[in-house]
């Protein structure tokens, strides 16, 4: 299956070896979107290098962005105080909901039905609205700036976000309506891709692709980030680990970040957006290694620096690069048609794969 | 007058498909040529006021069997027969008994016209609004007159199906 | 032999005129009003998905049928370069040609009707449009490329299996009818005052079923679909063949409703047709348009456009002209009692028409509305939906309503009160249905679970 396809959601080849309908084995070949963003990184300062790491999962711009700033704050050794800290979590979170209803609409529309894919977009079309008012742009965003925040909250940030969250309950049961009941799409997602749970750890495999196996681990419980500490969210975890898991816990999580912005936008801290770094970012010699949980699951920077304004080397560890790796696994057995709803489920972004 | 240049338009298209079936080289081209013959046949039922046989020519032997030859030709890679020389030897032999029974028939056929009361009866065509009704009328003699027959056809065809099936069957 | 063949020709055109002359208005009319029934879907698909639709081509988009008929005319014809070009000729033509003569054989009411009175009537469309398959199929084959030949077969297995439910359905529906020939059959249903698909309901559901996969409808339509890359068959055409397949598949959708609506919804009744009491439904048709009317005229000063306003007036003119007509066989007969026997037969032909159209309509709008709700089935899937569901449902369903029909005349049940012996009829064949649906599922557990550990073994 070329790289150019309807259904490869990017610029993914896969090689399909056959057995008249069945898949007995694959082969992922990538590259098709490699822009050699690691290279990039070590002749560029630690501020220029920012706009960067929005591209690569252009679908989540506003979480890489975070795990960028905190890696080097990190590094550093400063906090971005409480007020910026709250601010990035609600936009993060905001965010997570964005990209899942994108994997959602696009998930469902690979499998055949098409209504979803527009009731997700006018969600999202909510949502990437608050991120223009917010810092100007919908979709690669350089929201935070390592240290705090650039931009003040606008004043209507927090009515906005509540009034999205309150019409969002009624939303997502829409789509539960649409899909979780209907024989047709529990047919096509019940048992397809199996991803057990030591070959999840095995892989590797973060995310939701992980929690849907049944492992309950989630870096914003495990090593919270950002404010995750202060405010009250579940982890939903799924059985069986095929398709169908992965879609129930993305539905749940998209409605805890709801109940996280909920939270989050009732006790907004006053204060500094900034912390005091100065304009010239010189980190000490080091290394750090700080991870966050994307919406596609681990998004870890491995940061070396050397002491002057320029890292030594940046490592970003893509969570969809690494959760393609269990492609094969989960594929092997089943039929050609059954290979597009597998790639959608594991919700791969290519820019990321790539990089 | 209608009638009858109706009837040789059909009978020509049946013959003439025919030929063609037996001298394409490709398969697909033999099987279309088939399916004209069968419809043209299906033309002459309908001339004679059999409509219900029209329709069963064309829901059965085209629309099933000439799909079951089709899905065949298409599915079986038929290169290699093509380029074989399929009429070697028999030519020849062919040709001969060919002409034999066509003489043959053409006799029959010239002799009986001579015979009193002995040939083809042609018959006035009734009107058709006094012909009985056409599916009814077939019902009736299928279901009163040859019951029996009937229903050994269908078990007949029902061993055939199940027989299919179990051969068809992946051994598991 | 000329003046042989001059003789036939001219007896023919003094026999068949009319026929002829309603055959060439339907082969020329029936593309514009597939090119109407294509912009309803997709002014349905937006409804349906929060958005317009189709907007900029005319007022409202009206003129987007026009529009797409004209593209395609004036595109390249693209053939394969190893492709049969008789094949590749041949294959679009049977499709729309049996599409096609399948309508001839219908009827919109009791006076219109190409062919009058054919004593087969449901069978002859049943059966020719059975032959739209080898559109399919030898278009798949004439494409040269193994992925449409693969999409081909699949799509013709499939109609090939779905046509064995659709017909069983339809012999259930036939039973009560006891006539294959159109017009009896909505006689029947106006001298037993009801329609047959109260009477058989589960022979309705499983008809409808089976037209969805006859047509290749979603959530049936996998062999058109993504995953057989890009179009299965019809992937190679392009231009004017590619719109004769797309003119076939709606014209098959016209089909399968008008022989849903002929036979299970009462064709070209009014509900209760024989009911005097509620001969107020007679006004219904005229309301209905001229409601549509008031409601052009109300919208027609907000449009932003004076094209546009200007249009909607004339929408509502025309919905008025229409409702006048629909009213006058009703009204005049009211107003001057001896006019009845004159208006009858244009009441029945008028009125007749709008009720079949309009149940067509709904049929027509459950498919679409089907297609933008559910996903897609896997072929494999449907073959078994096809294979282990509907057609053991059709066969007990059509064994249990001869029962009922045997008891029906045994007690000398009529009408409304034959439902005694129907409904549980109906109760008994939804039970099987369910019956095999469980034993189905925990067949298919079984097997999905031995293919999954067969290859997590590894």
């Amino acid at each position: 299956m070329g790289p150019q396809h309807p259904s490869t959601h990017g610029v993914l080849r896969v090689k399909l070896k056959l057995d008249g309908e069945r898949v007995i084995g694959s082969e992922c070949i990538i590259g098709y979107l490699h822009r050699g963003v690691e290279k990039i990184a070590e002749s560029r300062t630690y501020q220029q290098f920012a706009p960067y790491v929005d591209r690569m999962d252009y679908v989540a711009a506003v979480s890489n962005g975070l795990g960028y700033c905190e890696a080097i704050e990190k590094l550093l050794l400063v906090e971005a105080p409480p007020r910026a800290r709250v601010i990035r979590t609600i936009l993060t979170e905001l965010q997570r909901i964005a990209s899942h209803l994108l994997w959602l609409g696009t998930h469902a529309l690979d499998i055949g039905a098409l209504t979803p894919l527009f009731y997700c977009m006018r969600e999202r079309e909510e949502i990437l609205k608050i991120f223009e008012k917010y810092c100007g742009a919908r979709l690669t965003t350089h929201a935070f700036r390592i240290g705090g925040l650039q931009y003040e909250a606008y004043d209507t940030l927090e009515k906005d976000t509540e009034r999205f969250c309150k019409d969002f309950e009624a939303r997502i049961a829409e789509y539960e309506e649409l899909l979780t009941q209907n024989r047709i799409w529990v047919g096509r997602t019940r048992g397809i891709g199996v991803l057990t749970a030591e070959d999840a750890i095995a892989f590797g495999v973060t995310g939701p692709v992980l929690r849907a196996s049944g492992v309950k681990w989630d870096i914003r419980k495990a090593a919270p980030y950002a404010a995750y500490d202060q405010y009250k969210f579940e982890i939903p975890v799924g059985t069986t680990g095929d398709t169908y898991d992965r879609y129930i816990v993305r539905m749940e999580e998209m409605r805890q970040s709801r109940l996280i912005c909920l939270q989050a936008i009732e006790n907004i801290p006053a204060g500094p957006i900034l912390a005091k770094v100065g304009k010239v970012l010189k980190p000490p010699p080091g290394e750090v290694y700080h991870a966050i949980e994307a919406p596609k699951g681990e998004l870890g920077y491995y940061v070396v620096s050397d002491g002057t304004v320029q890292p030594y080397r940046v490592r970003i560890r893509p969570p969809s690069f690494i959760n393609l790796q269990a492609f094969d696994r989960m594929v092997r057995g089943h039929l050609v048609a059954d290979v597009v709803a597998i790639i959608g489920t594991i919700d791969i972004v290519l820019g990321e794969v790539d990089r | 007058m209608l009638d009858k240049v109706l009837f040789y338009f059909f009978a020509g298209l049946a013959v003439a498909s025919a030929v063609l079936t037996v001298t394409r080289r490709n398969a697909v081209h033999s099987a279309i040529f088939l399916i004209t013959s069968l419809l043209a046949t299906a033309g002459i039922f309908l001339q004679l006021r059999a409509e219900f046989l029209f329709i069963v020519q064309i829901i059965l032997y085209v629309g099933g069997i000439m799909v079951l030859f089709v899905f065949v030709i298409m599915l079986v890679n038929l290169d290699v027969a093509v380029r074989q020389i399929q009429f070697a030897r028999q030519k020849w032999v062919a040709l001969v008994i060919a002409l034999a029974l066509a003489a043959q028939v053409g006799l029959m056929f010239w002799s009986s016209g001579k015979m009193p009361g002995q040939g083809l009866p042609v018959q006035v065509a009734a009107a058709a609004d006094r012909l009985p009704l056409n599916s009814e009328t077939v019902a009736h003699s299928l279901f009163e007159s040859y019951l029996l027959p009937f229903e050994i056809a269908s078990v007949l065809l029902l061993v055939a199906m199940i027989g299919a099936v179990v051969m068809a069957k992946k051994r598991t | 032999m000329m003046n042989a063949v001059v003789q036939a020709t001219i007896e023919f055109l003094k026999l068949y005129w009319a026929p002829l002359l309603c055959g060439v208005v339907i082969v020329a009319v029936l593309p514009i009003i597939v090119g109407y029934i294509v912009l309803v879907e997709r002014k349905v698909m937006a409804d349906m998905q929060a958005r317009l639709g189709p907007m900029r081509v005319g007022p409202h988009g009206l003129l987007q049928p026009i529009a797409d008929a004209v593209k395609l005319l004036i595109k390249e014809d693209i053939i394969p370069d190893n492709a049969d070009k008789l094949v590749f000729w041949l294959a679009p033509v049977l499709s729309v040609g049996a599409g096609l003569l399948a309508i001839a054989g219908l009827a919109i009411g009791p006076a219109f009707q190409i062919a009058p009175n054919i004593n087969i009537g449901i069978l002859f469309v049943v059966g020719i449009s059975a032959m739209g398959i080898f559109g399919i199929v030898l278009g798949g084959w004439a494409s040269n490329s193994h992925y449409s030949l693969m999409g081909a077969l699949r799509s013709s297995a499939q109609l090939v299996s779905y046509e064995t439910a659709a017909g069983m359905a339809l012999v259930s529906g036939l039973l009560f009818a006891g006539s294959l020939n159109i017009t009896a059959i909505v006689e029947a249903q106006r001298t037993q005052g009801i329609w047959f698909g109260l009477l058989a309901p589960v022979a309705l559901f499983v008809y409808g079923v089976a037209s969805i996969a006859e047509t290749n409808r979603a959530p049936f339509d996998l062999p058109e679909a993504e995953s057989e890359l890009v179009a299965g068959y019809m992937t190679e055409f392009s231009g004017f063949r590619w719109s004769l397949y797309f003119l076939a598949e709606y014209a098959n959708m016209i089909v399968v409703a008008s022989v849903a609506t002929t036979l299970f919804l009462g064709g070209w009744l009014r509900p209760f047709s024989e009911v005097h009491w509620m001969s107020f439904l007679d006004f219904g048709p005229p309301l209905l348009m001229v409601a549509i009317a008031a409601y052009c005229v109300m919208r027609a000063p907000k449009q932003p456009v004076r094209v546009q306003q200007l249009f909607m007036l004339a929408v509502a003119g025309f919905c008025f002209v229409v409702a006048l007509v629909l009213a006058a066989p009703v009204l005049l007969p009211m107003l001057k009692p001896s006019l009845a026997a004159v208006v009858q037969p244009y009441y029945a032909g008028i009125h007749g028409g709008f009720w079949f159209l309009f149940k067509v309509s709904v049929y027509i709008y459950c498919f679409m509305w089907l297609r933008f709700t559910v996903p897609r089935y896997r072929f494999d899937q449907l073959m078994r939906l096809g294979w282990h569901f509907l057609i053991p449902l059709s066969i007990i369903n059509v064994l249990v309503v001869g029962v009922a029909l045997i008891a029906a005349e045994y007690f000398h049940l009529q009408g409304w009160a034959m439902l005694l012996v129907t409904t549980p009829a109906a109760i008994i064949a939804l039970v099987a249905a369910l019956a095999i649906l469980a034993v189905d599922s925990s067949r298919k557990e079984r097997e999905r679970a031995a293919a999954a550990t067969e290859f997590y073994a590894r």
